[in-house]
């Protein structure tokens, strides 16, 4: 206990205007905290079907309820939801595989998750094909589709990214400046922008058939803008090596590709794993940005319902509960790299 | 002893403005050691930094075991796995055991089973005495472990040539031994060896030949013997007698 009130004399009340700062938060913490608590749980309601069941005074999470499978699947058929269920499982199981299975071998779950876990959920959520009926895309929505979107935009504009950051440190010339030009450009214009011109400019401009679907066009431009993010963070990991590192590499006879692949990259990707998670979370918490063309993931499909005249009123609760989510699944990332980065400091630099 | 297998013939080198290799000829006969000595900035590093091409000289030619070294990266790449190089500052891979250090050239550019490059890496890494660290990561070791690790990973290529840029510079004084020992031990067993040092006793006990530059010329290159007794040019007694 003293140690608490001694610690409080330094840090909070070492001085008059820290404790007025300190006074007003506590006072801001003492009033809204309970005061939220109150509307979250004492008073909220949890069960019930409609509006009206919610007479508490408190959050109506009946809301959230009712409308649950909406915010995660959006439009997707009711009677296929399965689909998106089984490919999300099977992304999970991928994932924990990865822990439990010896180092070596997890470089085919890399390869799983790059290039046949997209061909495989795509069929899967898609259909048309073996015996499974066509969803088109503008019937996928809600939170499912903001990780789909992230996870696509991962496993493509990460790659892209890195080719782009050795681009631009290129000794060949035409290599060189088409990187700086292209990262600069996609670097320089709002997301929003990208949006747009996706959804609407580019089927102006593109044959009629190719890349005919709207959200794939999306997505594509969510990558490739990030990529230009990527390319950077990862340059700085380049720059931040040793010049030894990679005459040592040179001297030992490996050519360009096996150089950055085996030496140069592994460590420059571990340097900068908090700027790339810092990008794959801005990413995510972009995602939401594509209700401006459209297409509804979990805010937009949110936004829907508390238009519902059945149930106005209710943005308050819908947003709650689209920050929380949105909050755990960052977090889950950000764990994620926190044991990554742990996990790969057992070495030290050398001297 | 006769065989030439380095060949610097009118070699130019220049760092912008500054000329930095000046008309070098030298060779290097198979098996031989050669100790490069000097002051600092005239040029010995970029000298043989050059014969492994981490630096490309802008005039003359350079020909390491019948391969000239021009602007075809083939070559370039030839000439390295031939060319064993040690620095000064190790430049060990620290993301990777000192094991995969050592086996992952041979495995990666030789296309050598992993397995064998594993068991090659344990040879070297014994012969430089420190198998018991291969499964520790290079920031572990001390100085003197990491350059011995370092010479291993350059022998796993099975190298014909063995360059060392100042190999003890960034040691701690009681480390240089060890890794002079291990040099000492490579230099018997027949390695063609260039060195730059400023370690007399290591040279005076191993070198063939000792070759002395200044501001980027070769002022004097003698067999070791008469370059530590009868040195010639005033620049190199200066630099004895200010080095012994």
């Amino acid at each position: 206990m003293n140690k608490v009130i001694l610690w409080s004399k330094q840090n909070l009340f070492s001085s008059w205007y820290n404790i007025l700062i300190s006074a007003f938060i506590l006072l801001l913490v003492f009033y809204s905290i309970p005061k939220f608590v109150d509307w979250a749980l004492i008073k909220a309601t949890f069960s019930g079907e409609t509006k009206q069941d919610c007479k508490a005074g408190g959050a109506c999470w009946v809301f959230i309820k009712v409308w649950f499978e909406k915010f995660l699947y959006g439009f997707y058929p009711e009677s296929d939801i399965w689909r998106v269920n089984i490919a999300f499982t099977l992304l999970v199981l991928t994932i924990a595989t990865a822990f439990l299975i010896r180092e070596s071998y997890k470089i085919f779950v890399v390869l799983f998750l790059i290039f046949i876990f997209p061909i495989i959920s795509f069929y899967l959520l898609s259909g048309g094909r073996f015996g499974l009926s066509y969803v088109e895309t503008r019937e996928w929505g809600g939170f499912s589709l903001s990780l789909i979107l992230t996870f696509f935009g991962i496993i493509l504009s990460f790659p892209l990214g890195v080719l782009l950051a050795l681009g631009r440190r290129s000794e060949l010339f035409i290599i060189k400046y088409f990187s700086i030009a292209f990262i600069e450009f996609w670097r320089g214009i709002p997301l929003i922008t990208v949006l747009f011109a996706a959804a609407v400019t580019f089927p102006l401009l593109l044959p009629a058939n190719l890349a005919s679907d709207k959200l794939l066009r999306v997505a594509i431009g969510i990558a490739i803008f990030e990529s230009a993010y990527i390319a950077e963070v990862v340059r700085g990991g380049l720059q931040s090596l040793p010049k030894g590192q990679y005459e040592a590499a040179k001297s030992l006879g490996m050519g360009y590709w096996k150089m950055n692949l085996l030496i140069i990259l592994p460590q420059a990707i571990k340097t900068v794993l908090p700027g790339i998670t810092n990008t794959f979370i801005a990413l995510f918490k972009d995602t939401p940005l594509i209700i401006l063309v459209g297409i509804l993931e979990l805010l937009g499909m949110v936004n829907l319902a508390k238009a519902n005249s059945y149930w106005l009123g209710m943005a308050v609760e819908g947003y709650v509960f689209t920050a929380i989510v949105f909050w755990v699944f960052s977090y889950l990332l950000s764990l994620y790299t926190q044991h990554l980065e742990k996990k790969y400091s057992t070495d030290r630099i050398t001297k | 002893m006769n065989d030439t297998i380095i060949e610097l013939k009118n070699v130019n080198k220049w760092f912008g403005k500054f000329h930095v290799l000046k008309n070098i000829n030298m060779n290097v006969a198979k098996g031989e050691k050669v100790i490069i000595c000097g002051p600092s900035g005239s040029g010995k590093s970029t000298l043989i930094r050059c014969i492994n091409r981490l630096e490309e000289h802008e005039e003359g030619s350079i020909v390491v075991d019948g391969i000239e070294l021009n602007e075809d990266v083939k070559n370039i790449d030839k000439i390295r796995g031939e060319v064993g190089m040690v620095f000064q500052q190790f430049n060990l891979f620290p993301h990777l055991t000192i094991l995969d250090n050592c086996a992952l050239a041979p495995s990666w550019v030789k296309k050598i089973p992993k397995k064998k490059c594993e068991e090659l890496a344990m040879e070297f890494l014994t012969k430089v005495k420190i198998a018991d660290q291969a499964k520790k990561f290079p920031g572990q070791l001390s100085g003197g472990q990491q350059q011995r690790a370092a010479i291993a990973r350059a022998l796993c290529m099975e190298p014909k040539i063995m360059l060392f840029d100042e190999p003890t510079s960034a040691l701690d004084p009681e480390m240089i031994k060890e890794v002079l020992d291990v040099m000492v031990d490579l230099a018997k067993g027949g390695m063609t060896m260039c060195v730059v040092t400023h370690e007399m006793a290591f040279a005076k006990e191993v070198a063939d030949r000792v070759v002395f530059m200044d501001e980027g010329s070769i002022v004097e290159s003698k067999k070791t013997k008469d370059f530590f007794q009868n040195p010639e040019n005033e620049r190199t007694k200066l630099f004895l007698s200010q080095i012994l």
